[in-house]
């Protein structure tokens, strides 16, 4: 293995001041109580700062590249990712249509009586 | 294999204790020198799955209370935030040991492991601090279904880390009996991945279930 494979002192570095700053922008967030009126917002930041600090270790601790293990890692890693999605995006899709339509049946006439 | 069986008479007259350490030989790592970083890599993979199930699980019931206590009531983000700095701090103490031991320094590489293992414990005892406490107002794994996928995903994480730390101890016994050889190296590039890891996942459950909980 390479000294590029496990990483430098600058990059470890580099790594951790991002971690730190992407990890404490969503947590003084929401102990600060910033955008409390505006939740949507909130997770919508939380989300894209953790997406991206988990970015971040991807890059700079795990030291995934494309043209590492003959870019098997870099591989793998991308179809781990298409499954998660798929995973991730179909169980909360069914799921909650499954809620919608298993509803107790008051709120279910209600909805219907409510109809245009 | 018939090296290994080779060996196996001759490595007990030289020792009579079996040290847990296999030697492998030569020829082999010339031509597959990075085979079992990339099966270790494809583990860490199926465990991400393994995460990402749990995830989707939590997503679903995540906010089935049974009109029990919601995330906002049991919570506490300053704790979540100094367990989250302990992982953050271990991460890069970590790095420190890979750098030592690219530069070849056995001490440089134990003492920072053993720094790492320090800021995991001190993960590991915020976890069980923040468990006992949530057990002990009642808010165990069967008072909602939130609560049942919440345990589940964080005591996973936990697990895997209580895993890892116990896999950093044998590791640290290994290198003070054999040094730096080209199979420890391996195995704390292993853990490395292992470690980085976790911390990777940890991100997605203080984001996910802890800051986003508390919104909700």
């Amino acid at each position: 293995m390479s000294d590029q494979a496990h990483g430098s002192l600058k990059s470890y570095g580099i790594g951790f001041a991002l971690s730190v700053v992407l990890t404490l922008i969503p947590f003084g967030l929401v102990l600060g109580g910033a955008l409390e009126d505006n939740v949507g917002w909130a997770i919508a930041i939380i989300f894209l700062f953790g997406g991206a600090q988990i970015m971040v270790h991807v890059y700079y601790f795990l030291h995934v590249t494309l043209g590492a293990e003959d870019g098997w890692q870099a591989m793998s890693l991308a179809f781990t990712g298409m499954l998660l999605v798929i995973i991730l995006a179909g169980s909360i899709w069914v799921m909650f249509h499954l809620e919608e339509n298993m509803m107790p049946a008051h709120e279910l006439i209600e909805r219907v009586e409510q109809l245009p | 294999m018939s090296d290994m069986t080779a060996n196996g008479p001759q490595l007990a007259t030289e020792s009579p204790r079996f040290d847990f350490h296999v030697v492998e030989d030569e020829h082999a790592h010339e031509h597959h020198e990075t085979g079992t970083m990339l099966g270790f890599w494809l583990y860490l993979m199926s465990d991400c799955l393994l995460f990402g199930i749990l995830f989707a699980v939590h997503a679903v019931l995540g906010q089935n209370y049974a009109a029990g206590p919601s995330p906002a009531d049991l919570f506490e983000i300053e704790l979540i935030l100094v367990s989250t700095f302990m992982l953050l701090f271990s991460s890069i103490t970590y790095g420190f040991a890979m750098i030592a031991m690219q530069q070849g320094s056995k001490v440089g590489t134990q003492a920072w492991l053993a720094v790492t293992g320090v800021f995991g414990l001190a993960f590991l005892g915020l976890s069980i601090y923040e468990f006992e406490h949530l057990w002990h107002i009642g808010a165990t794994p069967m008072a909602s279904a939130f609560l049942s996928s919440f345990w589940l995903l964080v005591g996973t994480h936990g697990l895997h880390v209580a895993a890892g730390a116990i896999w950093l101890v044998v590791l640290l016994a290994q290198v003070q009996i054999h040094g730096l050889t080209h199979e420890n190296k391996r195995r704390i590039a292993c853990l490395s991945l292992f470690w980085h890891f976790l911390d990777l996942i940890w991100i997605a459950v203080f984001s996910f279930v802890y800051l986003t909980g508390v919104l909700l």
